[in-house]
């Protein structure tokens, strides 16, 4: 049998592919967190809060309205975002001329709002949801049982991060998105809705931090601390791929994803902490991130 | 910029630790008795004890009267968030300036374990009906410590001995890297192997893991016959939950959670847990008495309670019902009355408080039913089997604890 450091080949693959699989919701998440940030400058904690929101609107759409998960996939992050928009409208948008800290705060109280809210509600154990018909079952790959609504995870969150990247780096709608972050004063001064570019920019962050609740939804249990339990890894791969930069959150999201499935083989008790400890590392030697400009 | 995001971060992690800190002062005063129901109410725990034990805790003062040998009685509560650190301080805090005369519930071992230190130390008494681990009435056994509704040793009796009748010789772990999670796993070890059976591996994951596919391939890859589930609270919800995901169950390889009550049911869904064997010290749908306390407990909180609800319950009850023996709040002789009296309740049956602090009681080896067999909301188990207390728990002789001669 063909060994890779003391394992076997087949199992070494399997963990790879479930690094990957991993990977795809740090990356969905991280690109949002990215997106938030490298263009309002705002460091949303409120993050996990929304992925969790996205994860219970599945299960509320379809355990009162019996709304199915493909449409959940679209309803959840529409109506997540919208939440995130009027967040933004009504209370964050007054923080813009404060320190950052002051935005970092207001996102931290809101998520824990939020998921204590849900918690008296809910529970801590949480809720199941189930797999949608279509995407049930398995398939063998040989080296390993792949599940198939997995591999529709990873398929459709690099088709939403290409999708982001594409938006912000290639169209119009981004180039005044980024010319806005640049200089807003002169921007506006062409006639562009700042204020209204930066309602829609939190929204989408937030959309999409739902859409990757819903895909999680499935998966995990639909619980008000899977949130939480997420974010804060996901604000180290955004450090590590360097604060801002998308491409670099997407990118960083499936190699630490991949890093950690790793861990989990060699030395599993480590697996939790490996990526900060990457991320220590990477603060050391390159402070501005893996992808990020020096400022 | 990068200097304020640390800033912040540090900010942000030095106001959760102060958060917690204040969340708990409450006034002191004398001529009362205070007890404190100290566990996890908002992490993966919350569920399996959590607030609900609290008010368990409160229908027991209430049910007693709310007074005993004329003195009022209180309950206080804290969260510990599953940290021994946070535990240690509060626990330090009552036992020293707020008066309180005794701590229970103490989900999560390693938690159970620090504070039972500190009640040895300080002469106090706890009674621990949400943690695990044998130890607690082992090598680190307390005069003033009682362990009341379960332990490592009667789940690994329990459903390892069902899985093993039912022909599961080969096991491989997946274990929660703490106390707890060793203790179950080296004791249902032990049993699988006095009964001929082998444990060809084991891995241990972090506490509140929330992916498991990887430690899940390691499993299906070892072949073996059970994977035994030394883990609890959401940990196994989600662990059960990606095993069917991973076709491990439809392959032939069997489940064994060894640690997994009502509540962790609840939250799973009959579709998930259907055919999974538990081991519980109480159930609500048993007879008469434990209905009744059920029915009782739901009006309050909403949901039917589990072994470490009632098992609050029972040990705040008997607590009370000690101090009115001894006639006084001593801590010598409260422990001295609640290690005589046999405990006999809707919970448990003839129970017995052995040296080593262990109450022995009979276990219940329950399976979940098939969703179209549920008759009502919360009815989600059969009874296979009534365990002995003898059998369920431990020979207090063998367990290591000095107190025993």
């Amino acid at each position: 049998m063909v060994m890779i450091f003391g394992i076997p080949l087949q199992a070494f693959l399997g963990q790879l592919l479930i690094g990957l699989i991993n990977g795809s919701f740090y990356a969905l998440l991280s690109l949002g967190l990215a997106v938030i940030f490298g263009l309002l400058r705002v460091i949303n904690f409120a993050h996990g809060a929304q992925y969790m929101l996205g994860a219970f609107v599945a299960m509320l759409l379809l355990q009162y309205f019996g709304i199915n998960y493909w449409f959940a996939l679209v309803l959840g992050p529409l109506i997540v975002g919208l939440f995130g928009a009027l967040i933004e409208r009504t209370m964050l948008s007054r923080l813009y001329k404060l320190d950052p800290l002051y935005g970092l705060l207001f996102t931290f109280g809101l998520a824990l709002t939020i998921e204590g809210t849900f918690r008296y509600l809910y529970g801590a154990a949480g809720q199941p949801y189930s797999v949608p018909s279509q995407l049930a079952g398995g398939t063998n790959l040989g080296f390993m049982f792949l599940p198939i609504y997995r591999g529709w995870v990873v398929v459709v969150s690099l088709v939403a991060c290409i999708g982001t990247w594409l938006l912000i780096e290639k169209t119009k709608l981004g180039s005044y998105l980024r010319a806005a972050t640049e200089n807003p004063v002169l921007v506006q001064a062409f006639g562009v809705n700042v204020p209204m570019l930066l309602t829609f920019t939190y929204g989408l962050g937030a959309a999409l931090a739902a859409f990757a609740g819903v895909l999680a939804a499935p998966i995990y249990q639909v619980s008000p601390l899977m949130g939480s339990n997420i974010i804060i890894v996901v604000f180290a791969v955004v450090v590590v791929g360097g604060m801002g930069s998308i491409m670099g959150a997407i990118l960083t999201g499936y190699m630490l994803g991949i890093a950690e499935g790793l861990t989990k083989v060699f030395y599993p008790e480590a697996s939790n902490i490996v990526i900060f400890v990457i991320m220590a590392i990477v603060l050391l030697l390159r402070p501005a991130g893996l992808f990020g400009r020096d400022a | 910029m990068r200097k304020t995001l640390l800033t912040s971060l540090a900010v942000l992690f030095a106001s959760t630790g102060l958060a917690s800190s204040i969340a708990f002062a409450q006034s002191a005063s004398d001529g009362k008795v205070k007890i404190g129901i100290l566990n996890d109410q908002s992490g993966v725990y919350a569920d399996f004890g959590g607030k609900s034990s609290v008010e368990a805790a409160k229908m027991a003062v209430e049910d007693f009267g709310g007074k005993v040998l004329g003195a009022p009685i209180e309950i206080v509560d804290a969260d510990h968030q599953n940290k021994p650190d946070i535990a240690s301080n509060i626990a330090r805090q009552w036992y020293d300036t707020e008066q309180v005369d005794a701590i229970m519930e103490l989900t999560t071992s390693s938690v159970a374990l620090a504070v039972q230190a500190i009640g040895k130390e300080k002469k106090k008494i706890d009674i621990v009906t949400g943690a695990a681990t044998t130890d607690l009435t082992g090598k680190q056994c307390s005069p003033y410590g009682f362990h009341w509704a379960y332990d490592t040793h009667a789940l690994a009796v329990g459903t390892g001995g069902a899985l093993v009748k039912q022909g599961g010789d080969t096991w491989f772990f997946l274990t929660a890297d703490y106390a707890f999670g060793y203790s179950l796993e080296q004791q249902t070890s032990d049993f699988v192997k006095a009964n001929g059976g082998k444990v060809v591996g084991a891995v241990r994951h972090p506490l509140a893991t929330t992916d498991f596919s990887s430690f899940l391939l390691q499993a299906q890859s070892s072949g073996a016959k059970v994977i035994g589930l030394a883990n609890a609270g959401l940990d196994t919800s989600n662990a059960i939950k990606q095993a069917a995901e991973f076709g491990i169950t439809a392959g032939g390889q069997n489940l064994a959670a060894l640690l997994f009550t009502l509540a962790e049911v609840h939250g799973l869904g009959l579709e998930a847990a259907q055919g999974l064997t538990m081991t519980e010290g109480y159930y609500w749908n048993l007879d008469d008495q434990s209905r009744a306390f059920g029915k009782k407990f739901f009006e309050r909180t909403k949901k039917m309670p589990n072994m470490v609800h009632a098992g609050t319950y029972s040990a705040v009850t008997q607590y009370l019902k000690a101090i009115e023996k001894a006639g006084t709040d001593d801590t010598d002789a409260v422990a001295k009355a609640l290690h005589e009296m046999p405990v006999d309740d809707f919970f448990a049956r003839g129970g017995t408080v052995a040296a080593n602090g262990r109450m022995i009681h009979d276990m219940y080896l329950l399976q979940a039913k098939k969703p179209a067999d549920s008759k009502e909301p919360w009815d989600y188990f059969n009874v296979l089997a009534t365990i002995p207390g003898k059998e369920a728990y431990m020979d207090p002789a063998k367990s290591g604890c000095e107190l025993v001669k």
